[in-house]
């Protein structure tokens, strides 16, 4: 396989010299976005499907085999939906807002690695740049707010802004304790410092657990799921900020929810279960490993939807500001200090 | 002109368009999203001096966090656009002053360096951590100046929560530790009630 890509990057190069590059990059942004895509259309399936089976029923099962071929519907549904923009709304902005919210989740995928060596763009300041670009999705969700001219939307739009705000605090120190373990910023060598030889105990999760808990708790509220998805609270303000939103603008939102959902699975995977790392030393190291661990990831996602009521907004407010960040922050110090001890395994 | 240097200008034509949207933009939502824009763009420009952990750096803290602020701020601002020009030229030749101050100090600081185009940054290898670098200075020759900054920075906040905070006394809240503590017996009270003797139905 590998020799398979080298033969084909030497002939590229051959071919069309300093162009390469570009193209080269091009074919590799190509080869993560649609897996992404089609995982994300995926994932509603798979959403849909289990939250069924939680519930006693069996889920979309009409269109194609198991209903498999249900994504393509709503795609298709959805495409050729009409769009409509509010009076009085801002159009540029209404318009802009969606493509805000997904380009940053799809932008980060590029310092994830899925194998040794298998990234888009192996840079040191890897985890800045997560940090960075995660931070930004927020403005697709205040600007669709702001622009769409509706108080539910407006409405939806602050508190889930906020809230966004709230957790990031809360996942960066605990990306901060990460990087600490790690020594490093560089994504692929976080993943490489967790493998000691003893397969699992080598993963970050077992010193940092408390952070891996809270990052993944912060995860599911930064994404807006359940039960943490005040923003779309049906009984309250309809559909929150996408409330004026239809066909390909709602559709885009949908596909960034998924897409970071996804997103979010990965980078648990990458920074606290080892990654492309096999859990045991006599299996060897591949991509499939970081699959299987997304996928559990995203079933807890799901699960925790099928399982826990919607949190009161003040509720959420007091577990991120007054459990998750002085956990974090106490956590800081703890692992700075462990690792001046002889006692620091990993 | 190499690569680098188109994209130096696209990203310093970018950052001087967006700086002037923001003062002329008509909308207050428009103007801070440019100034976004500005942020973003001069980011590229310190990408490009190899300065990562300061371009990273001003894309999570300004655009993530504080131009976020913003534009809550400006979002729920009822903005009257005649009332905010009345004063303009009133104001002008403040601003005006203010404004060829600092052109001057800019020269002053500047010009002193011998052409600003002729200093090229210093290249390095792949492997070089930007941020490495800047921490250990951080934590070695500018320890002093960085704790100090990092307690103006704690006593802005303390002082701004300071000022905010008001206590009502008739506002409710909950103690959560009571909350959980809630047994059953606490809230439920079972009370049997005989059953009421059948009332004979009364037909006509």
């Amino acid at each position: 396989m590998m020799e398979l890509l080298q033969t084909l990057e030497q002939t590229g190069l051959e071919l069309l010299g300093p162009f390469w590059m570009p193209v080269w990059t091009v074919i590799k942004i190509f080869a993560i976005v649609l897996p992404v895509m089609g995982g994300v259309a995926y994932l509603t399936l798979a959403e849909r499907k289990i939250l069924g089976f939680m519930q006693l029923r069996p889920g979309p099962n009409r269109v194609g085999y198991w209903g498999l071929l249900q994504p393509l519907a709503d795609g298709i549904k959805l495409l050729l939906k009409e769009l409509i923009i509010p009076a009085e709304a801002n159009k540029f902005l209404f318009v802009a807002a969606p493509v805000l919210a997904l380009a940053p989740a799809l932008a980060a995928w590029a310092v994830i690695p899925f194998g040794e060596g298998m990234v888009i763009a192996d840079v040191n300041a890897g985890l800045l740049y997560l940090l960075a670009m995660t931070s930004l999705g927020v403005y697709g969700i205040i600007i669709a707010g702001w622009a769409s001219n509706s108080k539910y939307a407006f409405l939806g739009a602050l508190r889930s802004s906020a809230q966004i705000v709230s957790y990031e605090l809360a996942m960066g120190f605990a990306l901060v304790c990460v990087l600490l373990a790690a020594q490093s910023m560089n994504v692929g060598d976080i993943v490489r410092g967790q493998n000691n030889g003893y397969g699992l105990m080598g993963w970050y999760f077992i010193p940092l657990f408390p952070m891996f808990v809270v990052y993944f708790i912060a995860g599911v509220a930064e994404t807006n799921r359940a039960p943490f998805d005040l923003a779309e609270d049906e009984s309250a303000i309809v559909a929150g900020f996408h409330t004026e939103y239809s066909g390909m603008g709602f559709a885009l939102f949908f596909l960034a929810e998924y897409a970071n959902m996804i997103l979010i699975a990965a980078l648990t995977t990458v920074m606290f279960l080892g990654g492309w790392l096999s859990p045991v030393p006599f299996l060897p190291d591949s991509i499939v490993w970081m699959l299987a661990k997304m996928s559990f990831m995203l079933f807890l996602f799901l699960w925790f939807r099928a399982t826990f009521p919607r949190y009161r907004y003040d509720q959420l407010m007091r577990l991120g500001w007054k459990v998750f960040i002085p956990l974090t922050l106490v956590w800081v110090v703890v692992v700075a200090a462990w690792m001046q001890t002889p006692y620091w395994l990993w | 002109m190499t690569v680098e240097t188109i994209v130096f200008y696209l990203f310093a034509a970018l950052t001087v368009f967006a700086g002037l949207r923001v003062i002329t933009a008509r909308n207050p939502m428009h103007a801070v999203l440019f100034l976004v824009l500005a942020f973003v763009a001069s980011a590229g420009i310190w990408m490009l001096l190899e300065a990562e952990f300061l371009a990273i750096t001003l894309v999570l803290v300004y655009v993530g966090a504080v131009m976020v602020l913003f534009l809550f701020v400006v979002m729920m601002l009822d903005i009257n656009l005649v009332r905010l020009r009345e004063g303009f030229w009133r104001w002008f030749p403040v601003g005006l002053l203010l404004a060829g101050l600092m052109v001057f100090q800019m020269i002053w600081v500047l010009g002193g360096m011998d052409g600003i185009s002729g200093i090229e940054p210093v290249k390095h290898a792949a492997d070089y951590s930007n941020t490495k670098e800047l921490g250990r200075l951080i934590y070695t020759d500018y320890v002093y100046a960085f704790e100090l900054a990092a307690v103006l920075l704690l006593i802005a906040m303390v002082a701004a929560i300071a000022l905010t905070l008001r206590r009502r006394k008739d506002a409710k809240s909950q103690v959560v530790g009571r909350q959980i503590a809630v047994k059953r017996n606490d809230r439920v009270r079972i009370v049997s009630v005989p059953a009421e003797p059948k009332q004979p139905v009364v037909t006509e």
